[in-house]
């Protein structure tokens, strides 16, 4: 995309600048949000912050933001400590969870805002609005009020007003969690879009794993204030540091295993282990239903008893002899003719897996 | 969808209310606009036409005026207790506290205001010998039972009906668009010229109106403090039923009636389309 | 909440609140202290004595003029259920066409002054004496008039905040009657709505001035008003005590009433 034309263009206008949060605390009363969070982004990167309600991303995010103060810990933008730096001169673009846009202006006022504060004339900052709502596919609709919009034209409008003001960072604290599945897919796959195209470092803050492992650059999984691991998406999924991240990440089978010789045995199979499995003996071993393969077998080891069918994939319930429930996810096509009652033989891919004390 | 027969039987399931609303809401109403029209059981226009006179036409701007400054006063300091009270929590005890004593001063006023005045800044008022006590006599004025005297008293109960009022407008307004005006590099003051003022002042404004047609319908404050003339059209109404003497004055009072009503219905209507305006922006 | 998390600018807003309300509070402050000390001194002699309280029971026109008020505050409180409630029950069940017809007829006695309802209700007020009673309990039915705006309104949040529709059909497939759908379903389920309309419409009737005054008849605040041209302490006295009950009734409605509405939670 062409360089944005407005006053001042600041150095690292559009390749985005290195961001460091630098042992975050943060305390509510009796309650520690954030417990010495360590985090760095890359500059033009983009990072989610993914866990459960209550993990303390949004915290982060917000301490980040300037809305939030931490207890104890600093902030570092483009090397520069601004943890004493007030929110409205951080500039910072933020995202918010719905319902951020100012109801009495229209959506090209809105958009505009952050320019009027800067003292930019009126001719430029239309056209830098007009530039910003055609890259989120607005343009159209600049003269309208927020109310007047769908829920996913408003959160554009919000993306295009937090861009608006090239902002060193841009901060999206669960912009699609108010919005329909099939909108939210959408609107992902364009913030994405949008993010490589002007390349900002961005912090992207989610529940929900299927958004942050298609969006993000890494994606750090939270826990009770702390990063319980910072990974690339397929890394995350497919090594798994600790139980916490397997079971948050991705549907997991448990599979009773026994490691000897830095392989374990699951279900006749010989896997290697990951990093932080146990090292010697019998455990639980964290299984993804893409690597439980079962084919249609008389003499097999299993009882199919369910199956769903999910468009390419099907999802198969299978019961072994020895009482286990499994969780298979395979390509239909493997798979044609199995249905409920069905006896099966299990195979499991030797990819490597997380091993836990039993 | 259901039967003709079956929709004229659920409607009749509202005649008792609209038979009720019938008899002592629109006959009343309707009994002074007709009223003021008949003097002596003949059409005329003479009740009307003493509406004319000067000393009526004081009377009207003296109500103007103390609705009008009274709405004022009362409407920017109840904002601001309003805007403090809404920043608090809103289950906690000062919101509470500070909600329940708006609603009982701003409903449940009248003669007890007056009364509560009187002790304050009466003839032995508590705050009049204080006063006395620091050299400034008004143990002998009686300017609490005029129309200033009213001004402060109607003060009293206009803060507190604005609190009342104001509140829900301050509960609409979203904490992400303060944020949002944060991180888009507002300030304090920037974020309430282009924000916040913005978005509240249809809301205010209609609040003010309230607070207008309150103070402009008030009959028993007044009534409990002024005992000499009429220096308000309320007052003014209540004289003219009293003055069964002169044979034409109910006409005279529906008069008076009418116009109040004509007034306070404008300013309602005014009212009713900020609230809409308010219901857009801030819910 | 977050004592000891709180953020700069909450730490802002609690000094200006507290500094606003301190300032506020003084002014409102100082007439309801005056009030105590006019109703505790007897001049000219400027003793303390507490015979403007102790007239409040042995007064006889006084106490009669309460237990009037009392009476007219629960007979207009049943009133205004009887007629408001099934009335609104049914047009969200049967008539929503008619909601703003209610509504509107409703909210009309906030533009139709109290002193412009007396000028106009003179022939009604006479049947109404000639056929229920002739005492001051008639006041009742335009009393029923006047609560109509607020009690509406804390009804209409109430019903607002329970699906009455699901749940009525939820009870009339299971085989009840429009009636155990109204008293046995619906009522139990807005109780707190009920109640902050009793109290709004309690508290209402207990302050009202004009239309007793000028029907003549002597409710608590028009015997106030006379007594307080004889012994201004008695009136002062008085007023103070029905303040104080007027602020309970509120205070305790906080807290069984609907609450404000809470803002959205975050993680």
């Amino acid at each position: 995309m062409t360089e944005p034309a407005t006053s001042a263009p600041r150095e690292d206008a559009g390749r985005g600048v290195q961001v460091r949060l630098d042992g975050l605390t943060r305390v509510f009363g009796s309650v520690k949000a954030l417990d010495g969070l360590e985090l760095t982004l890359a500059p033009g990167e983009l990072v989610a912050l993914l866990g459960p309600s209550g993990c303390g991303k949004t915290t982060a995010l917000r301490i980040l933001a300037g809305l939030d103060t931490a207890t104890s810990g600093r902030v570092f933008v483009g090397g520069t400590d601004i943890s004493g730096v007030a929110a409205h001169k951080r500039d910072m673009g933020m995202v918010f969870q719905a319902y951020s846009l100012f109801p009495h202006m229209t959506v090209r006022h809105n958009v505009e805002f952050g320019l009027k504060l800067r003292g930019i004339d009126g001719g430029k900052r239309r056209a830098r609005a007009m530039q910003m709502l055609e890259l989120v596919g607005l343009e159209s609709q600049s003269d309208r009020y927020a109310h007047q919009l769908s829920g996913g034209q408003q959160q554009r409008v919000a993306l295009a007003r937090a861009l608006a003001i090239e902002p060193s960072v841009l901060l999206l604290d669960e912009p699609l969690s108010a919005l329909d599945a099939k909108v939210r897919a959408q609107l992902r796959d364009e913030i994405r879009r949008v993010q490589l195209e002007v390349g900002t470092t961005t912090l992207f803050v989610t529940h929900d794993q299927e958004e942050a492992l298609a969006l993000a650059d890494r994606v750090g999984v939270m826990r009770a204030g702390r990063l319980e691991q910072i990974a690339p998406p397929e890394e995350l999924y497919s090594k798994p540091r600790t139980e916490f991240v397997a079971e948050f990440v991705g549907l997991t089978n448990r599979l009773p295993a026994y490691v000897s010789g830095g392989a374990a045995t699951v279900a006749g199979s010989r896997l290697p282990t990951l990093a932080g499995s146990v090292e010697e003996g019998r455990g639980t071993a964290l299984v993804r239903p893409e690597q439980i393969h079962v084919r249609a077998d008389t003499d097999g080891n299993a009882v199919v008893s369910a199956s769903s069918f999910l468009g390419a994939i099907s999802r198969l319930t299978v019961t072994t002899d020895d009482g286990a429930h499994l969780v298979s996810q395979i390509p239909r096509t493997s798979v044609q003719g199995v249905t409920a009652g069905d006896r099966v033989a299990v195979l499991i891919d030797p990819a490597p897996v997380l091993v836990i004390g039993a | 969808m259901a039967k003709p027969a079956s929709r004229i039987g659920a409607s009749l399931g509202l005649a008792p209310f609209l038979l009720y609303a019938a008899i002592f809401l629109i006959v009343p109403t309707v009994v002074v606009f007709v009223r003021a029209f008949i003097v002596d059981g003949a059409f005329s226009l003479e009740a009307l036409a003493s509406l004319k006179k000067a000393s009526m036409i004081e009377i009207t701007k003296n109500t103007l005026l103390l609705s009008l400054a009274t709405a004022v006063v009362g409407a920017l300091i109840g904002a601001v207790v309003a805007y403090v009270v809404s920043t608090a929590n809103p289950n906690g005890l000062l919101r509470r506290f500070v909600t329940s004593a708006s609603g009982v001063l701003a409903q449940f006023g009248g003669v007890t205001l007056a009364f509560a005045f009187i002790a304050t800044v009466g003839r032995e008022g508590v705050v009049s010998r204080w006063l006395d006590g620091a050299g400034i006599d008004i143990t002998n004025s009686t300017w609490l039972f005029s129309l200033k005297g009213l001004m402060l008293v109607y003060t009293y109960f206009q803060v507190p009906l604005m609190v009342i009022v104001f509140l829900p407008a301050l509960d609409g307004i979203r904490p992400q668009w303060r944020e949002a005006a944060d991180t888009l590099g507002a300030s304090t003051w920037q974020y309430w010229r282009h924000v916040g003022v913005p978005l509240l002042f249809p809301a205010f404004l209609g609040a003010l109106l309230l607070l207008f047609a309150n103070a402009f319908a008030a009959y028993a404050t007044a009534a409990a403090l002024v005992n000499q003339g009429s220096p308000i059209l309320a007052l003014k109404i209540a004289d003219a039923l009293g003055n069964e003497l002169l044979g034409n004055q109910t006409s005279v009072a529906s008069a008076i009636a009418l116009e109040m009503v004509l007034i306070v219905a404008v300013v309602m209507f005014a009212y009713s389309r900020l609230q809409q305006q308010t219901s857009r922006w801030l819910r | 909440m977050r004592a000891s998390g709180a953020t700069k600018r909450q730490q802002n807003q609690r000094l200006t609140r507290w500094v606003t309300l301190a300032g506020v509070g003084v002014l409102f402050a100082i007439p309801i202290y005056s009030m105590f000390e006019y109703s505790i001194r007897i001049t000219p002699q400027n003793k303390q004595t507490w015979d403007a309280w102790k007239a409040i029971t042995q007064n006889e026109q006084l106490s009669g003029a309460i237990r009037v008020s009392l009476e007219l505050a629960v007979l207009t409180v049943t009133g205004m259920l009887l007629l408001l409630l099934p009335t609104m029950i049914w047009i969200r069940l049967k008539v929503p066409w008619a909601k703003r017809l209610v509504e509107f007829l409703c909210l009309l006695p906030l533009t139709i002054p109290a002193i412009v309802l007396v000028v106009g209700l003179d022939n009604v007020m006479s049947w109404v004496r000639y056929l229920t009673t002739p005492g001051p309990l008639a006041l009742t039915f335009p009393y029923i008039v006047l609560v109509l705006p607020y009690c509406y309104r804390a009804l209409d949040a109430g019903l607002a905040a329970i699906d009455v529709n699901t749940l009525s059909e939820a009870a009339r497939s299971l085989g009840a009657s429009w009636t155990t759908v109204i008293l046995r379903i619906i009522v139990p389920n807005m109780r707190s709505a009920i109640l902050s309309a009793a109290f709004l419409a309690v508290a209402l009737v207990l302050g009202e001035f004009t239309l007793a005054s000028l029907f003549f008849y002597d409710n608590m605040q028009v015997v106030i008003v006379l007594i307080g041209l004889v012994n201004s302490s008695i009136s002062v006295a008085v007023s103070l005590a029905a303040l104080a009950f007027a602020f309970v009734l509120l205070f305790a409605m906080s807290f069984v009433g609907t609450r404000p509405k809470r803002r959205e939670a975050r993680s």
